[in-house]
């Protein structure tokens, strides 16, 4: 009798040992994407080019970690662009779905509260498209992989100075919108700082909802600008420029990397094109693994990948670099998380198709950013790439 | 600064349109159910996406020429608006007109079924927006630098139009007063032998019409469609009602184009950034000083 207990004994703890070894080959990533709300085209993005990655990877046995093969599990969650669902979104990838790390949010707007959450409990972050500092500062856990907006804001300085041989300048953003605010603000200081004072002759501002902008830009358009500094998500910008247009503004519009879409050609349409943005990549004209990427993504879901595509491949990529860096995966959860952010704050280097960068200790990379001009086909053309000293 | 400051007359004319056009709607049903129908601005978005989806069918799958397109659109928004709204009659709140609810509860309805539209749109045809396609070829006219296009123009006289149609249905007309009647008395009326529904459901008929035309004008000057876009301007325009005197087709009117005017003329002499700070406190003290709005009439016996 003692025996039989035993024997039952053994064969319940080799059970419960097996399944939790089969629970241990998965790995779970979380994503923390806009799929419905102001930038759905984002999520969508995001969230082909994560699965693009995952088939890639099941399909060859899955991620070696340690010498032991582990099958990718992620998981979508939408935060519908909007900061407050991004942090509860934030908060249930990390109790209840147990993710080993997370993607995203995208947006600035939802990437600053949502990092706070993330850095608080303790979970690898890496989000794809954030710009904004506030992102990663002071937050180890948190890590980006685009530039910051002090850097972008002074290459659409000095890009749109020599192109438009431009004095003045006129900005409009969304107040409500940490992205957009900070960059403006980043804009105004370095142009008077290399122009001169009062070279801004109008910095205005709207609401997210907004869809009429007539008084902003009537006063914009009154002070003269030799350009408009736009820096404003996809939607917003096909409304603006048309309707800068119909007030009979004819002088360019310089944009940022939040203009870089799918979509944004399909709902601005003739007057976009030969505007310029600054912003990641260049689509038309790649060359090695990122216009691998490119067509690869293009043959699959029939339309070029936006920036997001990209940097949401290189941030999945690094974070599933740092986790085959820790070397072997423990299978308890905050230890594991642990091992992860130790692992990315020690990658030397990273290649990816959006350039190689470097993090420096803010969880930062220091990479290069491009500006391109959008083609009467409707192409998003490289003009100039422009990279830290 | 002359120039600028016509601009902005012209700007505030053309976006109070809009308000003007979705608060004749509310006014409308208010006046005669006195229920607010809080459904009106997500009617008002089925009405923009009703418009992209037959203006895009006759231009593609028939190609017809723009003009010709529009003028088959603007009947067929119309009535196809006008369906949605009095379903949602039929639908909604005539079940509980029958049982005799509370009007809280028809509003909390009213509501509801906006969120259902919203939400609806949303599982429908997903979050992605939707491009409306061109119809006529817009012209930019710059007299004196200011700006404007036929466009611009078409949509405030159309507004004008509206009114004048509206108002001259309201006092003018045998069914005008049939609907007067019915928010003067509603149990004493049908024993007059007036067919009470039949008026409410012209009412609605009237109301989501307008919203299918505001639709559809809306879509042309701001071609970017989004499940949510009615939410906004719609409780912008129901201010707009009340501002004006809820229940009256002048005070609709105006309040519409005095929101549009109070919202273009704060960003046009103040910072941007206290736009809706600075509209809503004047529109605020306005009700502070006349409760019932521009037009409005006390009444103590209706709560």
């Amino acid at each position: 009798m003692r025996k039989m207990l035993f024997r039952l004994s053994c064969t319940c703890a080799a059970l419960v040992l097996a399944t939790s070894a089969m629970a241990m080959d998965t790995i779970k990533i979380g994503f923390n994407i806009p799929m419905t709300g102001d930038i759905p085209k984002v999520g969508e993005s995001s969230k082909l080019s994560a699965e693009m990655l995952k088939e890639d990877i099941n399909s060859a046995g899955g991620l070696d970690v340690g010498g032991k093969k582990y099958m990718l599990e992620f998981v979508y969650e939408d935060n519908e662009a909007k900061a407050e669902s991004a942090v509860s979104t934030a908060l249930k990838l990390i109790e209840k779905d147990e993710v080993l790390a997370m993607i995203g949010p995208n947006s600035s707007k939802q990437a600053v509260p949502a990092g706070q959450v993330a850095d608080d409990n303790q979970t690898v972050m890496v989000t794809p498209w954030s710009t904004n500092p506030d992102t990663t500062f002071e937050r180890p856990w948190v890590f980006r992989a685009a530039f910051l907006d002090p850097f972008q804001g002074p290459v659409a300085v000095n890009f749109a100075v020599k192109t438009f041989s431009a004095k003045t300048a006129g900005v409009l953003y969304d107040l409500s919108n940490d992205y957009s605010k900070g960059l403006a603000e980043i804009f105004r200081d370095e142009f008077e700082k290399k122009m001169g004072k009062d070279t801004i002759v109008a910095f205005e501002s709207h609401g997210t909802k907004d869809q009429d902008f007539s008084a902003q830009l009537t006063k914009i358009i009154a002070e003269k600008p030799d350009f408009i500094f736009l820096p404003d998500n996809y939607n917003q910008v096909a409304l603006i420029v048309k309707q800068a247009h119909q007030l009979g503004y004819k002088k360019p519009f310089m944009g940022s990397d939040a203009w870089g879409s799918a979509e944004l050609m399909t709902l601005c349409g003739d007057d976009c094109k030969g505007l310029y943005f600054s912003t990641h990549y260049a689509a038309a004209g790649a060359t090695g693994a990122t216009k691998e990427f490119i067509d690869r993504y293009s043959k699959k879901h029939g339309y070029v990948p936006d920036d997001v595509a990209a940097l949401t491949w290189d941030a999945t990529r690094i974070v599933l670099q740092a986790i085959q860096n820790t070397g072997g995966l423990t299978g308890k959860l905050r230890k594991d998380r642990k091992a992860i952010r130790q692992a990315m704050s020690e990658i030397p280097s990273f290649d990816g198709i959006t350039g190689g960068m470097k993090f420096d200790e803010q969880g930062d990379p220091v990479k290069c950013a491009v500006v391109v001009r959008i083609s009467d086909s409707g192409e998003f053309e490289f003009a100039e790439s422009v990279c830290p000293q | 600064m002359l120039a600028t400051f016509i601009q902005n007359v012209i700007n505030a004319l053309q976006w109070g349109s809009f308000y003007a056009l979705i608060a004749l709607g509310y006014t409308l049903v208010y006046g005669v159910l006195t229920l607010i129908n809080f459904a009106h601005g997500d009617v008002f978005m089925v009405g923009a996406y009703i418009a992209f989806f037959v203006a895009t069918f006759l231009l593609t799958a028939l190609g017809l020429p723009g003009w010709v397109a529009l003028a088959l659109t603007i009947p067929l928004v119309m009535i196809l608006t006008s369906v949605v709204g009095v379903t949602l009659e039929r639908v909604a709140y005539r079940p509980l007109r029958r049982k005799g609810a509370n009007r809280l509860y028809v509003v909390i309805t009213a509501l509801m079924a906006g969120l259902i539209l919203e939400h609806g749109n949303l599982a429908l045809l997903g979050a992605s927006r939707k491009a409306f396609p061109p119809l006529i070829s817009e012209h930019v006219y710059t007299i004196g630098g200011v700006s404007f296009t036929n466009l611009k123009v078409a949509v405030i006289f159309t507004a004008i139009l509206v009114f004048i149609i509206l108002q001259f249905i309201v006092t003018k007309t045998k069914i005008g007063m049939a609907m007067r009647a019915i928010s003067y008395d509603k149990f004493a009326v049908p024993l007059m032998g007036i067919p009470i529904d039949t008026v409410i459901v012209f009412t609605f008929i009237l109301g989501s019409g307008f919203a299918g035309l505001a639709g559809l004008l809306f879509a042309m000057s701001y071609p970017v469609l989004e499940p949510y876009m009615g939410a906004l301007i719609g409780w912008k325009a129901f201010i707009a009602a009340v501002v004006g005197g809820i229940g009256d087709i002048r005070g609709a009117f105006l309040g519409g184009f005095l929101l549009g005017a109070v919202e273009i003329m704060v960003v046009a002499f103040f910072p941007s950034t206290f736009r809706d700070l600075i509209a809503f406190s004047v529109l605020l003290a306005i009700l502070t000083f006349k409760p019932t709005g521009l037009f409005g009439i006390a009444k103590t016996t209706k709560i």
